[in-house]
C-alpha cells in the first residue's frame, strides 16, 4: 500500500450481462483528502462505489484498507461499514418518519432495547460539533433536504469512518446549503477522513477537492492533482474528446432578436396557485427563450407549475396569442400547445415500468383522446424517430425507461413533448443530474427550438446554463418575482446581486 | 445514478440466451407451465380425464359432458371477475375484496326483478335483458362507490372494499326481504346451463364474449396504457393530462359490470340464490388468478390474458382434485399447497435468483475466453 493511503482499489472489474461496467480500475484514497470521482453518466462511478460498499460483488481485483494486511472482504454494506467505509447517497436513504436521533442510531444499537436518553444526548453532541441545525428529537421528515443530507453525514461520521463516500450530495441543495456542507467536509478532512466526492458540478469540484480521478466507459482515465487539471481539460478527459467551447453555444444560434410585434404567445397576469406563491405577471413571445432563476425554494418551479396548471390555479388571467384561456389542469395547457418537463424526473416525469416507446407517445396519446389509440406501427415510428433525433441511448424502444441513465430518461421526456409539437415548452431543470455531454445537447436543442419559432422557458440551478440559453431572466426570491434582467444586465454578478437582494440602495 | 451502466455498443443481447431462459422471462411462463403440468399429470394418471362424451341432460337434450367441459364451464365467473380485478389492481395497486358479496347483490337484484317480487315464479315477470341491465347498473354503482373511496378519498382498496365485503350479503338479502326467491322458468336458466339445441354450456359463450369485448376495448381505446401509467406513476400521468382519479374510478366501475355478469351466470345455473354461500370466497380466487397471471398485485403493468389463464388454472386444479375424490372440506388445503408453490415460483425475487444461478457459469466462461 502507498504511504498515507486509507483505501486502495486495484484492478477492479465488474461485468453485467453484456456490459463491462468496470475494467481494471485503480483508485487510491489518501488520508485527509477530498477526492472527486468524475465521469459522465455510465462511466462507472456508481458501479465503483457500489462495489466498494459491497452492494455489487466484484468480478476481479482487490480492495485494501489501511490497517488491514490482507485484502479486505466486503460482501455487504454491513461489511463495508465495519471496515470503516460509510456512504451517503444522493437520495436520502434514512427514514423520514423517525426522529433525527433515531435515524442516527438505527441499526447500530446492540440488542432489542434502545436507550433513548443516550441516543438523544449522543446525537445532540455530534450535531452540535458539526454545526448541523437540527434537534435530535425532531422528526427527520420535517427537516429541509439539506439538513437531512447532513444528518446522513453525521450518522456516517459518528460510525467513525475512515472513508466517507458522498454520492451526489449537493444535487438537491441550494448555494448556501452547499457551502455549509463544504465547511463540514473540510472539517472532516482536517480530522483525517478520506472523502470520495461524486458530483456533476464542476465548480464544486474545484472549490473543495484535492484530487480527481476520472473514469470513462468503465475504464480509468487517470488520477490528477486538482491544480494540474484545468477545467476544460477535465471536461475533455471525461468526454474523451476536445469539447467545442461551451460558451459558443449561444453564438451558433445567431441570437436573432425576438420580434416584439403582436401579442405574446402566453401572457399571464396576477397568476397565483395553491402552492403559495405571490401573484406574478409573466409573458413570452414567439421564438423567445426566457428563464426563472432564484434559490431553491424561491418559487421558480411553482411559477411554471401554475402556468401549466399542475398546481391548482387560485387567481389571475392567462392569454394565449391575445385570447383569454382558462387553464385549470395540465390537459387544458396541453390543448393550448404548452408542454412541461417537470423538475422531478423520477417522481413526475418518467413512468418507470413503461417502455421508452410508451413514455414518448404518452402526452401525444392523451391529447389525441381515449378512443383514438396510436397504432403500434405509428408509435414505433415516432419512438425510432426521436431515439435517432435526440440520440437516446437505449437497447430498444421496448426497454423500460427506468433502466436508462438519467440523461437518456430526460431525453425521452423531451421527446414526449416535442412529439406534441408545442408552441411553448417549459423545461424545469432539464439538465439536473445528467452528464455534461447531454447537458450541452439539451441547451443546443433549446436554442434550435427557439429558432424554429417555439417559445421556451428554461430553468436551471446553474446560472451559466441560463446565461447561455436565455435572453431574459425572471428573478425570484421568497416566492415572489423580484426582478427581470435582459440585455447587458445578463451577467453572473448582476443575477447574483438580484437574487441576494438588498442592493437597491 | 442508480441505473445500470449501458453503452450503445455493448447492449444486452437477449437472443443469445438459451431458449429456456428466454421462456422463463416471459410473464405468461408460470400460468402456462402450471397448466401444462396439470395436463401432464392428468394424462399420466388417467387419460380418461380428457374424455368428452355426449350425454342427455335432464331435459333430454344431447349435451357435451366431461372434465374439460366442466373446467371451462365452471371457470366462467372466475375468468370474468379476474379480468375486472386485473384492471383494478393495475390502476390502484390494490384489490377489491367485495366482488363475492356484490355478486350476491347482482344475483339478488336480477332474481327479484324476474320473479316480480314473489318468492316463487313460474314465468319471468320482466324482460330478462332489462333485468340483467338493471343488475349491471346496480353493481356498477357499487363499483363506483368503492372506486370513489379509493380514488377520491385515498382509502386503501382493501379497506375501502371491506365495507361492501361486510355489508354486501346483507344488502342482497334485504333486496328480497330476506326471502329466497326461486324462478322455475326454464328460459331463465339458459344463461347458466344450455341453450336448447346447443351442446356447449352457455357460460362458456358468455365468457368468450366478455374476453372478446375486453380485447376490443384494449385494442380500440387507450384504457390499457392509461391504467398502467396511472398505476405506475400517478403524478406524472397527471402532468401528461390524465385524470388518475377518474381512471381509478373507471376501473372499479368496470369491475362492477364484470361482477354483475358473473352474478347473473351464477344465479342462472340454479334459478335460486343463497345469500351467504353464493360465490363465497371467490374474491380470493380472483385475486389469485391475477397474481398467477404474473401481474404485480402492487399495480402498474398488467397482462389481462395472464389473469384469464390464471383463472383457468385454478379451476383446472379444483376439478382435478375433485376427480381424485379429495373431500370438499380438504380441498382448500390441497389447493393451498399448489398455490404456495406457484406463487413462490412466480415471485420476482425467486425468478431473479433462478436466472442468476444459471447466469453464473456462463459468465465464468466469458472471463476465461
Amino acid at each position: 500500500m502507498q504511504e498515507g493511503a486509507v483505501l486502495e482499489m486495484r484492478g477492479i472489474c465488474k461485468y453485467f450481462p453484456g456490459v463491462r461496467a468496470l475494467q481494471d480500475v485503480d483508485f487510491t484514497l489518501r488520508e485527509g483528502e477530498i477526492h472527486a470521482l468524475m465521469g459522465e453518466n455510465g462511466a462507472g462511478k456508481s458501479t465503483l462505489i457500489k462495489v466498494l460498499t459491497g452492494v455489487y460483488p466484484k468480478d476481479g481485483g482487490g480492495v485494501h484498507i489501511k490497517g488491514v494486511d490482507s485484502p479486505a472482504v466486503i460482501r455487504s454494506p454491513q461489511d463495508a461499514q465495519n471496515a470503516g467505509i460509510s456512504t451517503v447517497y444522493q437520495e436520502i436513504t434514512l427514514c423520514p418518519n423517525l426522529t433525527v436521533a433515531e435515524n442516527m442510531y438505527i441499526g447500530r444499537t446492540k440488542g432489542a432495547g434502545a436507550n433513548w436518553k443516550m441516543m438523544n444526548s449522543g446525537a445532540r453532541k455530534i450535531l452540535e460539533s458539526l454545526g448541523i441545525p437540527a434537534s435530535p428529537k425532531q422528526q427527520l421528515g420535517s427537516c429541509s433536504i439539506a439538513v437531512q443530507q447532513m444528518v446522513a453525514i453525521a450518522r456516517a461520521v459518528d460510525m467513525e469512518c475512515k472513508v466517507l463516500i458522498l454520492d451526489e450530495p449537493t444535487s438537491s441543495l441550494d448555494e448556501q446549503e452547499v457551502q455549509k456542507l463544504f465547511v463540514l467536509m473540510r472539517d472532516l478532512r482536517a480530522k483525517g477522513v478520506g472523502i470520495i466526492f461524486v458530483t456533476h458540478f464542476l465548480e464544486q469540484v474545484y472549490e473543495v477537492c484535492d484530487r480527481i480521478t476520472v473514469l470513462r466507459d468503465g475504464q480509468l482515465v487517470g488520477e490528477y492533482v486538482i491544480e494540474d487539471l484545468p477545467r476544460v481539460q477535465l471536461v475533455s478527459k471525461m468526454l474523451g474528446k476536445e469539447l467545442d467551447d461551451m460558451a459558443d453555444i449561444k453564438g451558433e444560434s445567431g441570437g436573432a432578436p425576438v420580434s416584439q410585434d403582436g401579442a405574446p404567445v402566453l401572457a399571464a397576469k396576477d397568476l397565483c396557485s395553491s402552492a403559495d406563491i405571490k401573484p406574478f405577471d409573466f409573458s413570452i413571445r414567439k421564438g423567445e427563450v426566457n428563464g426563472f432563476t432564484g434559490l431553491l425554494g424561491s418559487g421558480r418551479s411553482e411559477c411554471v407549475r401554475a402556468i401549466f396548471g399542475a398546481d391548482r390555479v387560485t387567481g389571475g388571467t392567462v392569454k394565449m396569442d391575445g385570447k383569454s384561456v382558462k387553464i385549470k389542469k395540465p390537459l387544458d395547457a396541453m390543448k393550448q400547445g404548452v408542454g412541461y418537463l417537470p423538475e422531478d424526473r423520477k417522481g413526475d416525469g418518467i413512468v418507470g415500468d413503461l417502455s421508452v416507446r410508451e413514455n414518448i407517445i404518452l402526452a401525444y396519446q392523451v391529447m389525441k383522446g381515449f378512443f383514438r389509440p396510436v397504432s403500434r406501427a405509428q408509435a414505433e415510428e415516432f419512438a425510432d424517430e426521436y431515439i435517432k433525433l435526440l440520440e437516446i441511448k437505449t437497447a430498444s424502444a421496448d426497454t423500460p425507461i427506468k433502466s436508462l441513465s438519467g440523461g437518456n430518461q430526460q431525453k425521452c421526456i423531451l421527446a414526449r413533448w416535442l412529439l406534441t409539437d408545442p408552441k411553448y415548452l417549459i423545461l424545469d431543470e432539464p439538465t439536473r443530474g445528467i452528464d455534461i455531454g447531454t447537458k450541452i445537447e439539451i441547451q443546443k436543442l433549446v436554442l434550435r427550438l427557439a429558432e424554429q419559432g417555439k417559445s421556451v422557458t428554461f430553468i436551471s440551478s446553474e446560472i451559466d446554463e441560463m446565461l447561455r440559453t436565455c435572453s431574459r431572466l425572471i428573478v425570484m426570491r421568497d416566492r415572489k418575482v423580484v426582478g427581470e434582467l435582459n440585455g447587458e444586465d445578463l451577467t453572473q454578478a448582476k443575477i447574483m446581486a438580484t437574487i441576494a437582494g438588498g442592493d437597491e440602495k | 445514478m442508480t441505473t445500470p451502466v449501458k453503452n450503445p455498443e455493448t447492449r444486452v443481447k437477449r437472443p443469445d440466451e438459451p431458449l429456456f431462459k428466454r421462456l422463463t422471462r416471459q410473464q405468461l411462463f408460470i400460468p402456462v407451465a402450471a397448466l401444462a403440468l396439470l395436463v401432464l399429470f392428468n394424462l399420466i394418471a388417467d387419460p380418461s380425464f380428457f374424455a368428452v362424451s355426449v350425454k342427455e341432460n335432464s331435459l333430454g337434450n344431447p349435451v357435451l359432458s366431461g372434465n374439460i367441459i366442466s373446467v371451462l364451464d365452471n371457470a366462467s365467473e372466475l375468468v370474468i371477475l379476474a379480468i375486472g380485478m386485473t384492471l383494478v389492481t393495475a390502476s390502484s395497486g390494490g384489490q377489491d375484496i367485495s366482488v363475492g358479496a356484490t355478486m350476491a347483490i347482482a344475483g339478488s337484484v336480477i332474481l327479484r326483478l324476474v320473479c316480480g317480487g314473489q318468492v316463487t315464479a313460474d314465468t319471468m315477470q320482466m324482460n330478462l335483458v332489462l333485468a340483467v341491465i338493471i343488475g349491471i347498473a346496480v353493481t356498477a354503482l357499487f363499483g363506483a362507490f368503492n372506486g370513489t373511496l379509493v380514488a377520491y378519498f385515498k382509502i386503501q382498496p382493501m379497506v375501502a372494499t371491506l365495507i361492501m365485503y361486510t355489508a354486501g350479503r346483507s344488502i342482497a338479502a334485504w333486496i328480497n326481504n330476506n326471502q329466497l326467491p326461486i324462478i322455475n322458468d326454464l328460459t331463465f336458466k339458459y344463461a347458466g346451463t344450455f341453450l336448447p339445441g346447443i351442446p356447449v354450456p352457455t357460460p362458456i359463450f358468455i365468457t368468450v364474449l366478455v374476453i372478446l369485448v375486453f380485447w376490443l376495448v384494449l385494442k380500440f381505446t387507450t384504457l390499457g396504457l392509461y391504467t398502467q401509467a396511472v398505476g405506475i406513476n400517478a403524478n406524472s400521468s397527471r402532468l401528461n393530462g390524465l385524470d388518475p382519479k377518474l381512471i381509478k374510478l373507471l376501473t372499479y366501475v368496470i369491475l362492477g359490470v364484470c361482477v354483475a355478469v358473473a352474478g347473473f351466470i351464477r344465479v342462472s345455473r340454479s334459478g335460486s340464490i343463497n345469500y351467504s354461500r353464493i360465490a363465497e370466497n371467490i374474491e380470493m380466487d380472483a385475486i389469485l388468478a391475477v397474481a398467477l397471471g404474473g401481474n404485480a398485485l402492487s399495480g402498474g403493468k398488467f397482462n389481462i390474458y395472464g389473469s384469464i389463464l390464471g383463472a383457468y388454472v385454478i379451476q383446472f386444479l379444483t376439478t382435478t382434485l375433485y376427480k381424485y375424490e379429495v373431500p370438499s372440506t380438504a380441498l382448500p388445503a390441497y389447493k393451498a399447497v399448489v398455490v404456495i408453490l406457484l406463487v413462490v415460483l412466480s415471485a420476482p425475487v425467486v425468478r431473479e435468483k433462478l436466472s442468476s444461478m444459471k447466469k453464473a457459469p456462463a459468465k465464468a466462461a466469458k472471463e476465461v475466453s
